[in-house]
């Protein structure tokens, strides 16, 4: 089993869900986060005073999936978060020792 | 025989004369008291509204602007602020706050002959009010007393005890308001144009009175008080601009109560004050955002409403004394200069006034009284008379620039009291009680370490 950990635009979400259920996943958490990457933040002006916001809002989507998916799950993801312009975000993948259903104790892949 | 016939034929013909003139007069008596009752019913009426417009100005109105313009973790205790003012306010009003600012007819301060509203009933006070009860006038008067002192916490917004500012209110109350309020609007006060004052000053709805005595009194607080941790270093942009946006809007609806409640009758003069007031706000609020978006390249929200508030600020004390384009004409001027203020000026001093009571209230209103010496003209007040009768001249535009200094005199006169009141009060607040939070209750917000809660809480 694989986790799938993405740091998307927020606005790219909807997509990113199409694509995924469109080759049959349909299991995720979702999270609003803020951060940055080599993306720098914007400058906003409050009556003068300026902030560099350089945290930016992103959307964290989590999911784990079985092991022999995850090249495609992570193809569709990205070809759908994609737009091309710095700031898109991150994929990242892990290895994942033991899933649990915690309704009726399935283990493994039976659990996702 | 025939010349009692003729007595009784002239009795019989005489009695509906004398009875129909005895009619004419008790009718037309009748007539007389029915409209000057219906006078009285339709000035009551809207020196009523009046009242309920000028306190929705604090809350919900300054309450949601100066609440939303600070960090969410204070957001309660900013709005607790104005909020407690309307209730601490109230009770110094009916002891003796009402007396002291329109009791008595002494140049500085009223006396006690109202403590208590002692006969402050239905009957009117014909110095101030003849067709409406003074008791409207008494909570019409009080509305403004609780405003004033609310504008000043946006200075020291995110740092003040909640106790200090109590004490620190109350004495303000006593040692500025009340004392400006009897000068400029009390009979006899020292800068009252329409009850012998010795220096006529035309302060329609308390350009002075209201907003010069807070907005430099903010500025002695920020200075006293300091900066904010952090600040300006740290990010301490406001939280929700939308809920400013709200209070905003409805301090511009609230000040039509404020500025043409001011003429204290439902009279022309008050229309007249409630298109000066409208236009001003208009004009500032373009002002500001054209001013803003040359500078920075964009016109923000933020700046559309403080616009909005500087032109009403600087249109309160002429709102009674101009015409509409006049009217622009100051609005207009407040919203640049007083974005000049609150950016460039604030920047280079680098006072920490965190909300800008001072940028946009002392600015504004200073900039508003001075230009009401300009501006005042007879065509539209015409109350103030020489001994002949005649209609005096106003401002300049009536060919009396004499008016441009008392403007100025009021205006000294208000900013000294102002800055050695507040100073005195600060010293007195800071030796009692302390004036500034804990250093680890100013991290963790006025909310939580004043008030034991939180602003927003999302949970199921």
């Amino acid at each position: 089993m694989k986790k799938i950990e993405a740091i998307i635009q927020p606005f790219k979400l909807d997509e990113v869900k199409e694509a995924l259920k469109a080759i049959g996943i349909d299991g995720m958490t979702i999270s609003d986060v803020r951060g940055h990457g080599r993306q720098k933040g914007h400058k906003e002006v409050y009556r003068g005073q300026e902030y560099n916001v350089d945290l930016l809002p992103k959307i964290k989507l989590e999911m784990v999936v079985p092991g022999d998916r995850y090249e495609e799950v992570v193809r569709a993801l990205s070809a759908a978060a994609r737009t091309g312009k710095i700031g898109d975000g991150k994929i990242f993948v892990y290895d994942v020792a033991e899933a649990v259903r915690i309704r009726n104790d399935d283990r493994g892949d039976a659990a996702l | 025989m025939t010349s009692r016939i003729k007595l009784r034929t002239l009795v019989l013909c005489l009695l509906p004369a004398t009875m129909l003139a005895q009619d004419v007069s008790s009718r037309l008596a009748a007539v007389e008291a029915a409209a000057k009752s219906a006078q009285s019913a339709g000035d009551n009426a809207w020196m009523l509204v009046s009242a309920a417009l000028v306190l929705m100005m604090t809350g919900p109105g300054l309450a949601l602007f100066y609440g939303g313009l600070v960090r969410r973790k204070n957001v309660l205790g900013t709005m607790m602020q104005s909020f407690i003012l309307m209730a601490v306010v109230t009770v110094i009003w009916a002891l003796v706050g009402y007396s002291l600012a329109f009791g008595g007819s002494g140049p500085f301060l009223g006396d006690l002959r109202f403590a208590l509203l002692n006969n402050v009933g239905s009957a009117p006070n014909p110095d101030y009010a003849g067709t409406i009860p003074q008791q409207t006038f008494m909570v019409y008067q009080l509305m403004f007393a609780i405003i004033t002192p609310a504008l000043i916490s946006g200075a020291f917004a995110e740092r003040m005890k909640f106790s200090a500012m109590l004490l620190f209110m109350t004495l303000w109350s006593l040692v500025v308001y009340f004392p400006m309020a009897h000068m400029v609007w009390g009979k006899g006060g020292l800068l009252n144009a329409a009850l012998g004052g010795t220096v006529p000053c035309f302060d329609f709805a308390g350009g002075t009175v209201v907003h010069i005595t807070s907005g430099v009194s903010a500025l002695v607080c920020a200075l006293y008080l300091g900066k904010r941790l952090g600040y300006p270093a740290t990010a301490t942009k406001p939280h929700n601009l939308v809920i400013s946006f709200i209070g905003a809007c409805l301090l511009w609806v609230g000040w039509f109560g404020f500025n043409a409640g001011s003429a204290l009758a439902a009279s022309p003069l008050a229309t007249s004050a409630f298109v000066a007031t409208h236009f001003g706000a208009a004009a500032a609020a373009l002002g500001w955002v054209a001013a803003e978006w040359l500078v920075t390249g964009k016109p923000s929200v933020l700046g559309g409403i403080s616009g909005c508030v500087a032109g009403l600020v600087a249109i309160t004390p002429a709102s009674g004394f101009v015409k509409p384009f006049p009217a622009l004409l100051i609005g207009l001027t407040a919203g640049v200069v007083c974005y000049g203020m609150v950016t460039v000026v604030k920047k280079r001093f680098g006072y920490d006034d965190a909300l800008d009571a001072f940028g946009v209230h002392g600015a504004g209103g200073t900039l508003g009284a001075l230009l009401t010496g300009v501006f005042a003209t007879s065509q539209v007040n015409d109350n103030f008379k020489d001994s002949a009768g005649r209609t005096l001249p106003l401002g300049l535009v009536d060919g009396h620039p004499g008016q441009v200094l008392n403007q100025l005199a009021g205006c000294a006169i208000a900013w000294t009291l102002a800055i050695v009141g507040t100073l005195i009060i600060l010293w007195v607040c800071d030796r009692l009680i302390g004036l500034r939070v804990r250093q680890e209750d100013e991290i963790e917000g006025l909310d939580y370490s004043m008030h034991g809660e939180e602003g927003y809480i999302f949970e199921q």
